[in-house]
């Protein structure tokens, strides 16, 4: 399964160090990033690969919950397969 | 590769313009439940409930969670209890929806449906026990919701249950006076009611439906009014084609979630329901996506066909997307469950009458309408025998949801709270059914309903 990860919030030194870190911390493999900053504002999608993780979908997103909460931005992972089908016919 | 654009439109329906899932309802038939001991159907029926409903809920809540996509109702619905409680000595079957709510409760859903009769031909022995036993069970308890359905286009009016039901709305008021008579809120009368309805209060389990299924209700009519925001002064064809593919994203959503829960829970995936279902909150309103294709306030001219074009776009989207199409469709119009419908009932611009004609052209009726407390109950059975013959001759479902505030007038509000929000009592004909209602019997079926 791969999933989805939106970052969003005011830029800061060390977005993608904190999350990519948590993401290696749980084996999940970040396969694509596409970043862009808009006046200040930050945001981030990251596709990730979830197949060989560590840990369940649940608690992966509680600790990204965290993580979000500590660096004050907004951060949710959301499985892939629904942008697929709402975009494409 | 990463589609930025498309997933930050879905982060933005969701946080922003209040996407959902309203509702993802689980069917379950009750027709082995039918015995001769009414105790020992009610075991039957409670068993069978809490079995299969046992990982319902976490398994929905897991699945919102991995999505993004939040599902707010947990609901179920259940073979209309008239069939199952006919087969029983009991004389009133008010213990079958206490059994009911106590399954819901263990159940943890948030409404079960399914206190219900089909009458529109005539009663039989249990239909008409339960329909006199609905004031009371919705007076008892706090999640069965019941309904009846009193016509179809096949079939003709039954006019003997209009006449019933206006009493029972009446008895129904009184006997939960004491909380704006909200058991009217959790009761429809139908003309051409549908099997496979996910959304409450007229949900049933019908009879030609499998054992178990799901049936799922999405809604987005945030999302819809922020699309057409971005079209402002442009032609109708550009509104239609707008609506239409808003309705196909959200549509498609919805599935892609419901088939998974209905994977995680070896149950056969129904229908999806492509009904726009607004909320009481702000950004949540048919009313405004009205407003917003060019009214100055909901119920001023050109409202019914504003509606009717939002419909049918809906339905054309929402089929590309889904083969699974079915239960209501359309867009609901409940006064007290939309902010701008409320909004525009208290400005004075919308009226029961303009209701009355914007029922012949979405999916429902006169939903969640607060009417003074006095008024007669033949009255209320004229309002009921009005929306059925736009409902038969249109050959369409049309619903009615009235609640006469016990105790309360014109200039009033009732306050039901959550999803079933307030409502402005609004003024009815003072002039007398009396004589109307009074004669009984069948309005026959129409003639294009003929078509062996």
């Amino acid at each position: 399964m791969k999933g989805i990860l939106t970052i969003i919030g005011k830029d800061r030194v060390g977005i993608i160090a904190h999350v990519s870190t948590l993401l290696a911390s749980y084996n999940a493999n970040i396969l694509d990033i596409n970043q862009t900053v808009m006046r200040d504002y930050f945001t981030m999608i990251m596709l990730v690969d979830l197949d060989g993780i560590t840990t369940d979908f649940t608690t992966l997103q509680q600790k990204l919950d965290k993580k979000a909460k500590e660096i004050n931005m907004e951060i949710k992972i959301q499985r892939e397969d629904i942008f697929d089908k709402m975009y494409e016919v | 590769m990463i589609k930025s654009k498309n997933i930050l439109e879905t982060v933005k329906m969701v946080d922003e313009l209040k996407f959902d899932i309203r509702t993802i309802t689980m069917g379950i038939s009750l027709l082995d439940c039918a015995d001769s001991n009414g105790e020992k159907s009610r075991i039957k029926i409670y068993d069978k409930i809490a079995r299969l409903s046992e990982n319902f809920v976490k398994t929905v809540e897991a699945t919102e969670k991995e999505f993004g996509i939040p599902i707010i109702n947990k609901r179920i619905s259940v073979t209309p209890i008239s069939i199952i409680a006919g087969a029983s000595n009991d004389t009133d079957y008010i213990k079958y929806a206490e059994i009911l709510d106590k399954a819901a409760d263990v159940a943890g859903v948030n409404f079960l449906g399914g206190f219900s009769a089909l009458v529109h031909k005539g009663f039989t022995k249990g239909d008409e026990i339960l329909i006199r036993s609905i004031p009371q069970a919705l007076a008892v308890t706090n999640k069965v919701c019941a309904s009846v359905n009193v016509a179809t286009t096949k079939a003709g009016i039954n006019m003997d249950a209009v006449r019933l039901m206006g009493e029972v709305i009446k008895e129904a008021a009184y006997l939960t006076r004491d909380k704006d008579s909200i058991g009217c809120a959790k009761l429809v009368v139908f003309a051409n009611a549908v099997e496979d309805n996910p959304f409450m209060a007229g949900a049933f389990h019908g009879t030609g439906e499998s054992e178990t299924c799901l049936s799922v209700g999405v809604s987005g009519p945030g999302v819809v009014k922020n699309a057409l925001e971005q079209v402002r002064g442009q032609d109708f064809t550009t509104v239609c084609e707008t609506i239409k593919k808003t309705a196909f994203k959200i549509t498609r959503a919805g599935e892609v979630v419901a088939k998974e829960v209905s994977r995680r829970l070896d149950i056969p995936f129904g229908i999806m329901d492509l009904s726009l279902a607004p909320t009481p909150e702000v950004g949540d309103s048919i009313a405004r996506i009205l407003e917003e294709i060019g009214l100055e306030a909901c119920g001023a001219h050109g409202t019914t066909a504003a509606l009717a074009l939002l419909n049918d776009a809906v339905k054309k989207g929402g089929i590309m997307a889904s083969s699974n199409v079915g239960g209501l469709s359309g867009a609901f119009i409940p006064v007290s469950e939309d902010e701008g419908m409320i909004e525009a009932v208290n400005r004075g611009s919308l009226n029961i009458e303009k209701l009355e004609a914007m029922t012949c052209v979405c999916s429902v009726g006169l939903d969640m309408i607060a009417i003074p407390g006095d008024t007669k109950s033949s009255t209320i059975s004229a309002i009921i025998a009005d929306e059925c013959a736009i409902g038969v001759i249109n050959q369409k479902s049309t619903a009615v949801r009235l609640i006469p505030v016990y105790g309360k007038t014109l200039g009033d509000t009732a306050e039901f709270g959550g999803l079933l929000g307030r409502a402005p009592i609004m003024k009815v004909s003072s002039f007398s059914s009396d004589d109307f209602i009074a004669r009984g019997g069948r309005i026959p079926a129409p003639i294009h309903s003929f078509k062996n």
